[in-house]
């Protein structure tokens, strides 16, 4: 056994381990973290698959800002997970009923792979490219279209969020930092010259 | 001295995967815990220096053992759990902002494909370690179970988040005109023909200034410090830290810093490459003192602003994040791009 | 314009220039800090410190216990019994003692003093260990005086066209 071997083996225990902690575990929090350790392993045994690429971006794109907002309202709503548990046992027939037809799929799916004569071989190896670039180039080349269409609807789905969430209030008073960065002393202050002593006073005003 | 070499050497031979793995954790670690020492120090002095004061000068030869009587003290004080406080969590959130800080090091090369990682994504694996490092903030501030703790995490968090994006675009541009994501590679793409200018700071200015200023804003330094507000929220997410997590805290803060200058210079100012042309012999040898005489200049502005900026607002920092500085690297981006097809800039100029 | 000056001005960051060449100057100023135990800033002839009991240069304590110190102390912290001196029926204090927990060092009793005898020094570098120790009696405060009797006359004589 390689030590690549043991080290996909750990991986994946950890990975297997850790998924079933988040639905295990009553602290909602705990369970966040535990999700975040699942992504976690998964990305280290996609690098020992060599796809670099895909494992990093797991990492950076879920891990390191979809978790930490999850991570966040989890934080912030402080659930109580007692009254969610209540019908664990009622759903409980549809859950494992779902739970079969995946493991069933999941075990079709790695039987016709391995009917298949000999895994391809890694087109970037064989390209003598770098994990990144060879997608790169795939992407913007042969996929072009399918990813400009990603990219179209992910922003589609920011531009609609933002109208969401958007609400003009006219009784806020709000602070414009172009206008308070360009104002000038003179505009707030006027400086007037005086003379430093007071004028002798008239002799009719004092002498009533 | 001999025998050690031996010992290793037999280590090596008997049991190579324990030895790299020891020797890999041993390196980033003992060179960064002494250069955030000596940084911390520097620091201190710096800033004495600024506000015509002396700084550390009782501790060792200038002060320089000031941070190590420092760092022993903390490590010999109790640990204060806060009343109610996840205990687990606690202790595992300095932990858990370390580790990632310190891998981070891994793909930081010194010389030409001269790093433990020479990874073709390195510049990813960057980005992927710096924002794993917020949930150790986000953890501490929750598992202090304190209102201040809780609100300096939440600052913090979405400063962090929000600054990435800025500091995700300005790399973009980085990697428009290098083609590569080894970070070796785009140190090599900026040696070109006409020295000083043709690395990236020229093409890529805005970007670099963009760079340079979120980092200071991930690291949550000065002027971007309100997660640690002391005005207002005592300390921030580590209020209830005492003792050897603190300490852990401060070394993850410090040798973020010390990551962010040694990036700001490779992949803008040429890492290692010399300033000087090459006919200048000694001087204009590309060399790893260059590195980090670039990457100490970059540290050192980190303190330079610290001594001379208030902190900023809140409100503020988000502008400066998503209205300023994401659309001027997004503008820049295709800027590079053109620069880039045009031919006056990138690897091969 | 004026919109676009503004934008020009903030875009190219030249306040936080100017901030940092602030700084950069005040880098290289000589530094106004005293390393105090090594050197000392010059202190007032007029500095109230450890309290003292004078003698007169015959070696005679000049205290009369005339209670006027004790009677002006704000703070309360001076406490003198007296009684005549067994060999010459002289009226001396048996007991002169300044409680320096409670003493807010205003130099009133120097100020009251009809024979100069109760002085503050310029000694303010000392501390107490034990319990008890804050109570000055009579024989620390003259052994005070005997030890800095120089320092104290000279003080005195350089402030006295002032008095």
């Amino acid at each position: 056994m390689s030590f690549q071997l043991i080290c996909f083996y750990a991986f994946a225990a950890i990975t297997v381990g850790a998924a079933l902690a988040v639905i295990a575990v009553r602290n909602p929090v705990h369970a966040a973290l535990c999700l975040v350790l699942t992504f976690f392993s998964t990305a280290c045994t996609w690098l020992l698959a060599d796809a670099e690429f895909l494992a990093i971006m797991l990492v950076l794109v879920y891990v390191g800002a979809v978790m930490v907002l999850f991570l966040f309202v989890v934080m912030m709503l402080n659930l109580d997970l007692d009254p969610l548990r209540e019908g664990f046992v009622r759903a409980l027939p549809v859950g494992l009923a779902v739970a079969v037809v995946m493991l069933v799929e999941m075990l079709a799916l790695i039987g016709v792979r391995t009917l298949q004569v000999a895994p391809p071989a890694d087109p970037a190896v064989t390209a003598h490219l770098s994990n990144v670039r060879w997608l790169a180039t795939a992407l913007f080349s042969n996929y072009m279209l399918p990813f400009e269409v990603a990219a179209l609807i992910l922003t589609v789905a920011i531009v609609a969020a933002i109208p969401l969430v958007l609400r003009r209030r006219s009784d806020v008073r709000l602070q414009d930092p172009a206008r308070q960065v360009r104002v000038q002393a003179r505009d707030r202050l006027r400086i007037v010259k005086m003379a430093a002593v007071k004028a002798a006073a008239k002799p009719e005003s004092t002498t009533p | 001295m001999n025998w050690i070499i031996d010992a290793y050497h037999w280590c090596a031979t008997n049991f190579p995967t324990l030895t790299m793995a020891i020797s890999l954790l041993l390196f980033p670690l003992l060179p960064v815990i002494i250069a955030v020492a000596m940084y911390v120090w520097w620091e201190r002095k710096i800033i004495g220096w600024m506000h015509v004061r002396m700084g550390p000068n009782k501790v060792g030869p200038f002060g320089l053992a000031q941070t190590f009587a420092d760092v022993f003290k903390l490590l010999f004080k109790e640990i204060v759990y806060p009343t109610s406080a996840n205990k687990k969590l606690f202790l595992l959130a300095p932990l858990w902002a370390l580790v990632p800080s310190l891998a981070a090091w891994a793909v930081i090369p010194i010389g030409p494909h001269q790093a433990w990682s020479d990874a073709n994504a390195g510049l990813l694996f960057l980005l992927a370690m710096t924002s794993m490092g917020v949930y150790g903030i986000i953890l501490a501030g929750w598992a202090s179970n304190s209102r201040y703790a809780m609100l300096g995490a939440m600052r913090s968090a979405a400063q962090v988040v929000s600054y990435e994006i800025a500091m995700g675009f300005s790399l973009v541009g980085v990697l428009v005109l290098a083609g590569s994501l080894n970070l070796s590679e785009i140190v090599n793409a900026q040696a070109g023909r006409f020295g000083l200018f043709s690395w990236f700071w020229l093409p890529l200015l805005p970007m670099f200034v963009i760079y340079f200023v979120s980092g200071v804003a991930e690291t949550n330094r000065s002027p971007f410090d309100v997660a640690e507000g002391e005005s207002e929220i005592v300390a921030g997410f580590h209020v209830e830290y005492a003792g050897a997590p603190f300490a852990v805290f401060f070394l993850t803060e410090y040798a973020n810093m010390i990551l962010i200058s040694f990036l700001a210079p490779i992949l803008f100012l040429g890492g290692w490459l010399s300033p000087f042309p090459a006919s200048w012999g000694i001087l204009g040898a590309p060399g790893w003192w260059w590195l980090i005489a670039k990457a100490f200049f970059f540290a050192t502005v980190y303190l330079w602003f610290r001594a001379s900026f208030p902190r900023y607002r809140y409100d503020q920092i988000m502008r400066l994040g998503w209205k300023v500085f994401i659309p001027i690297a997004l503008a820049w981006v295709f800027v590079a791009g053109c620069l880039k097809y045009a031919g006056l800039a990138g690897a091969d100029v | 314009m004026n919109r676009v000056i503004g934008y020009l001005k903030s875009l190219l960051l030249l306040e936080l220039c100017a901030g940092l060449a602030l700084t950069f100057k005040y880098l290289w100023r000589p530094k106004y800090t005293v390393r105090y135990p090594m050197e000392h800033l010059p202190k007032s002839n007029r500095f109230r410190g450890l309290h003292a009991l004078r003698r007169y240069p015959n070696g005679e304590e000049r205290c009369i216990a005339c209670k006027l110190c004790e009677a002006v102390c704000p703070a309360l912290a001076i406490t003198i019994d007296s009684a005549p001196r067994a060999e010459d029926g002289e009226r001396r204090t048996t007991r002169y003692e300044i409680d320096l927990f409670k003493c807010i060092f205003c130099g009133f009793c120097e100020e009251s003093c009809p024979v100069d005898s109760i002085v503050e020094t310029a000694v303010h570098e000392y501390h107490f260990e034990k319990r008890g120790e804050n109570i000055m009696t009579k024989s620390k405060l003259l052994a005070i005086g005997d030890r800095f009797e120089k320092d104290i006359a000279a003080a005195r004589a350089q402030d006295a066209a002032y008095r």
